[in-house]
């Protein structure tokens, strides 16, 4: 095959930033393959795919897009790929054929070539039906279809896709991949990059990006080959499996553990034997199983490992014994105009629980949460937080809960101390209790070198840590977790489930929304929200159970997302 | 509760604090525009150029010429010719203002009627044109008196002229009084409308939802904070004034910021209204110049409140710049009565509570 793009000693600095978002980056594109750009946030992906673009100039280094220089011969370069950015620019007052129209003017696409080619993006992203529809009202899945549309109305050499599948459902995720395939059947080259690491297991070679590094550049199956024999699955285990993965986390020969629904998964270190099931307390009749390697594990292996200390919290206070229903949902229902964002929702959430909404985009996963921890009113129906209603004594029930965003929202001008300082004396803890729980805090999420940094400027796995910090200051009784790890490094994604976890363990009460699904393994009851309707109820295990078929014996939690959706929709169908 | 929202105060002063743009549109800013609008609305008119038609040849004529030659404000004169000669010495800008002397001028003086000097003046300068206006008649009326005087006669009727408050007809001490009601509200408006509008757009507004703050200790929380920028903006401005305008403050400070906190209190209810109602920063500021660029046009600031019709005037008394406007310049000018002092202040503290009221109302509505 031949190189496509070659690149040369790629490094980037930005002002103001102490490291470089890329050092000293070499690699090669070969031409008609989907290239996956893997890494959490901040490692660099983005900027790798403006510089090949030509929208940033390159400090140290060579770029050569088929023989041309992106910045020097921007024309040439820019006539070759395409380039559909993080947030594609697509106009949401104008409808899906305005948008088309719109990018097909601005390549200069006229005529009756103009017709086919509109004919064909229609039919392969399958927008035919909606191209009266405003951009604005489309789903995100549809969105980014649409997006690739329009980045594809001159049909380019390179295609390059920052994180398609943000904000993406399972089901378009799917779609969207399908229809990505079929271009390099088309002889086009595709840059793919992703924080989802599932995603670069299945392209045909794979950039591991990590703080600016290129740690892997290689055919997925070789990286997974690394921690080949490494991977076991602790099966059956009684008692409480959050205990047994906080045993072994901590155990020498471990590298990284993880929750899989009721089991715990491993990845040992390098000659390593497994520890005895006995001293991680999984009980007589665990079973030790060796399964096959996934991206991530592989992942975690050459980052050097999960996260492996002791949380803090682990031993703390038990939280209040009077509640045994922690959360109670009594047929919440939201109507938005005549539209029915979420219909009949009830379930109760034992204290202690990890309870998980999930669901695609706009399916009424985030009205349910939104009602249950008193941002929205509910049309009918009520939520009550520690026995306590939200409409009659809103701020008391407020009190008793913690609440994390999705997106960073702490105040980005304050520095951390006084974040951390606000949140205190927005929740009533005063004097001695207010010194000893910010000081607590501090310690616990290793904040200390960042205290008068502005919180904005922080490092993402230190705003993670920081609104943690915020959200469990005052010790609440239920934790609201809105997509809390999306984006985030595999590792600190562990770190932060190790602080779950060893919360839950003391008492406290979780809800999650994810659609990432590796998240929703944690819980240990989640309802699937469809159309606004709660479709399904039960363990993880239960769930992938009821998506269960011959030829799929062993569903992932994603493919049984997909399957039971498709089941509710075919017996809705009219 | 106090703890809560003395928590989201200091939250509210150390974001403006620390942010550079915050601090420069709030702070530094208004003392600058009170600055140069102050020079640039300067009524003086100098260096004009005085086109003479003198068709008469007579002593009076000449002298009374001379006098318009000497005056400080005409730099340059020109001497036509011709009748035809004005018409394009107007069009082309060659001179304001030609003065035109019929040819039996002198004649008529001296045989005791009234003669008449035409005064033509560019219309497209109005402002230019209306002051010269009022210099000419000053001068006329000058050579009339001295005429009077040297004939031993004199005048039925004399006028004399004395400005109250502004003795010296000093353009910025009435400029700068209302130039600070407006740039104050200025202030008040921008730190209180973005205010909830930026938590919104940036998602922080969740987080302060979800925590145990009542919708009415947010925006205590918020208007405080709101109040005590603007009252240090309005402070440097006060200070600038005196220092580099030498606009005196002749009345009661201690009256002037208590009306200053109920106007800004008015002042906040509004903004925080708006701020309401905008999912974003931008449609804030576009609700804001929505309501402010006509609330300063009916407010008396630039053109008089009783010459506007009536319904107009009503619209104008429910704008606390209008009430304040007059405060402002009573304050400044002049030891203020109180009765005239505080009829201006009930009007703007029902504005506040009805202003806040809403906010609140909308606030808890907007929420749910």
């Amino acid at each position: 095959m031949v190189a496509l793009v070659t690149i040369e000693g790629l490094t980037k600095r930005f002002p103001k930033q102490a490291e470089p978002a890329l050092r000293s980056v070499s690699t090669q594109i070969r031409s008609g393959h989907i290239v996956g750009l893997v890494g959490p946030d901040g490692s660099g992906k983005t900027t790798f795919l403006r510089l090949i673009a030509g929208l940033l100039r390159a400090d140290e280094g060579g770029i050569d897009v088929g023989g041309f220089d992106p910045v020097a011969n921007a024309k040439e370069v820019r006539a070759r790929i395409a380039y559909m950015p993080q947030r594609f620019g697509l106009y949401e007052d104008l409808s899906v054929e305005e948008n088309l129209n719109l990018y097909a003017d601005l390549r200069g696409l006229v005529g009756s070539a103009r017709k086919a080619t509109f004919e064909r993006l229609l039919d392969f992203t399958g927008l035919a039906p909606f191209t009266g529809r405003l951009a604005g009202a489309l789903s995100g899945g549809m969105k980014q279809k649409l997006g690739l549309a329009c980045a594809l109305v001159v049909t380019p050499e390179l295609l390059l896709l920052d994180e398609p599948s943000v904000g993406v459902d399972p089901i378009s995720r799917r779609e969207l991949w399908r229809m990505v395939s079929r271009l390099t059947d088309e002889g086009i080259t595709v840059v793919w990059a992703t924080a989802y690491l599932d995603e670069a297991e299945k392209c045909e070679t794979v950039l591991v990006l990590s703080e600016g590094d290129l740690i892997f550049d290689g055919r997925p199956a070789d990286l997974a080959a690394r921690v080949e024999g490494r991977v076991f699955m602790i099966e059956g285990i009684e008692g409480d499996r959050r205990y047994v993965l906080n045993k072994a986390r901590q155990h020498e020969a471990v590298m990284d553990g993880t929750i899989q629904a009721s089991d715990v998964r491993l990845l040992l270190n390098e000659n390593a034997h497994a520890p005895s099931l006995a001293s991680i307390g999984a009980g007589d009749e665990a079973r030790l199983q060796p399964v096959a390697p996934r991206f991530e594990d592989a992942f975690i292996d050459l980052i050097g490992g999960g996260f492996r200390a002791e949380s803090p919290f682990a031993g703390g206070s038990e939280r209040s014994h009077d509640i045994a229903i922690a959360v109670e949902a009594r047929g919440l229902t939201r109507m938005f105009g005549s539209f029915t964002a979420a219909s009949e929702i009830s379930f109760d959430v034992r204290r202690g629980e990890v309870f998980g909404l999930i669901g695609p985009n706009g399916a009424g996963k985030s009205t349910t949460f939104k009602m249950l921890s008193g941002l929205l009113k509910p049309t009918s129906g009520e939520a009550r937080i520690a026995g306590v209603d939200l409409r009659t004594a809103a701020s008391e029930a407020r009190a008793r809960l913690g609440y994390m965003a999705q997106k960073f929202s702490l105040y980005g001008d304050l520095s951390t101390l006084q974040n951390l300082r606000f949140f205190a004396r927005v929740y009533g803890l005063t004097g001695v209790r207010q010194r000893t729980m910010i000081a607590r805090m501090i310690e616990s999420f290793a904040l200390t070198d960042k205290l008068d940094e502005n919180s904005g400027q922080l490092p993402l796995g230190f705003k993670q840590r920081l609104s943690l910090a915020c959200a469990v200051m005052h010790e609440p009784d239920v934790l609201f977790l809105d997509e809390p790890t999306s984006g985030v490094d595999p590792r600190t994604r562990r770190e932060f489930w190790a602080h779950i976890n060893a919360m839950v363990t003391n008492g406290v009460t979780v809800i999650v929304t994810t659609h990432f699904l590796d998240e929703a393994e944690y819980c240990d009851r989640a309802a699937l929200i469809y159309r606004g309707q709660m479709i399904a109820l039960g363990t993880p295990a239960e769930l992938k159970a009821q998506a269960a078929s011959s030829t799929l014996p062993n569903p992932t939690f994603e493919d049984a997302f997909i399957a039971l959706v498709e089941e509710n929709e075919a017996v809705n169908a009219p | 509760m106090w703890q809560r929202i003395y928590a989201l105060i200091v939250k509210e002063l150390l974001a403006s604090a620390r942010d550079p743009q915050t601090r420069w549109v709030v702070l530094f800013s208004p003392p600058f525009l009170l600055l140069i609008y102050a020079f640039a609305i300067t009524q003086e008119v100098s260096d004009v150029t005085l086109a003479v038609y003198n068709q008469d040849h007579g002593n009076a004529s000449v002298e009374l010429i001379s006098r318009f030659e000497g005056a400080e404000v005409f730099d340059q004169i020109i001497h036509l010719r011709a009748g035809a000669d004005i018409a394009p010495t107007i069009d082309a800008r060659r001179a304001t203002l030609v003065m035109r002397v019929g040819e039996d001028f002198s004649r008529r003086l001296e045989r005791g009627e009234s003669a008449e000097v035409q005064l033509i003046l560019d219309g497209r300068r109005s402002n230019t044109a209306q002051i010269l206006l009022g210099y000419s008649s000053r001068i006329v009326e000058t050579y009339n008196q001295e005429r009077l005087d040297r004939l031993r006669a004199t005048a039925p009727v004399r006028l004399v002229q004395r400005t109250w408050f502004n003795p010296n007809l000093e353009p910025l001490w009435s400029a700068v009084p209302a130039l600070f009601a407006v740039l104050v509200a200025v202030v008040g408006f921008m730190v209180s409308a973005l205010s909830i509008a930026r938590e919104r757009e940036l998602g922080t507004f969740e987080q302060l939802l979800v925590s145990p703050l009542r919708p009415f200790e947010i925006l205590i929380g918020k208007s405080v904070p709101a109040l005590l920028i603007a009252l240090t903006s309005a402070s440097a401005m006060l200070v600038l004034g005196m220092l580099f305008l030498n606009v005196p403050i002749r009345g009661s400070l201690a009256l002037l910021f208590f009306g200053m906190v109920v106007y800004l209190a008015a002042i906040i209810g509004i903004g925080l209204f708006i701020s309401s109602l905008a999912k974003t920063q931008q449609q804030a500021i576009i609700g804001l110049f929505m309501y402010m660029v006509p609330a300063v046009l009916i407010s008396g600031y630039a053109t008089p409140v009783e010459n506007m019709p009536d319904w107009l005037q009503g619209l104008a008394a429910a704008t606390p710049i209008t009430h304040f406007i007059v405060i402002s310049k009573a304050v400044y000018l002049r030891e203020a009565p109180l009765w005239l002092y505080f009829s201006h202040i009930w009007p703007m503290a029902l504005i506040a509570a009805a202003s806040l009221l809403a906010a609140t109302w909308l606030f808890r509505r907007r929420t749910g």
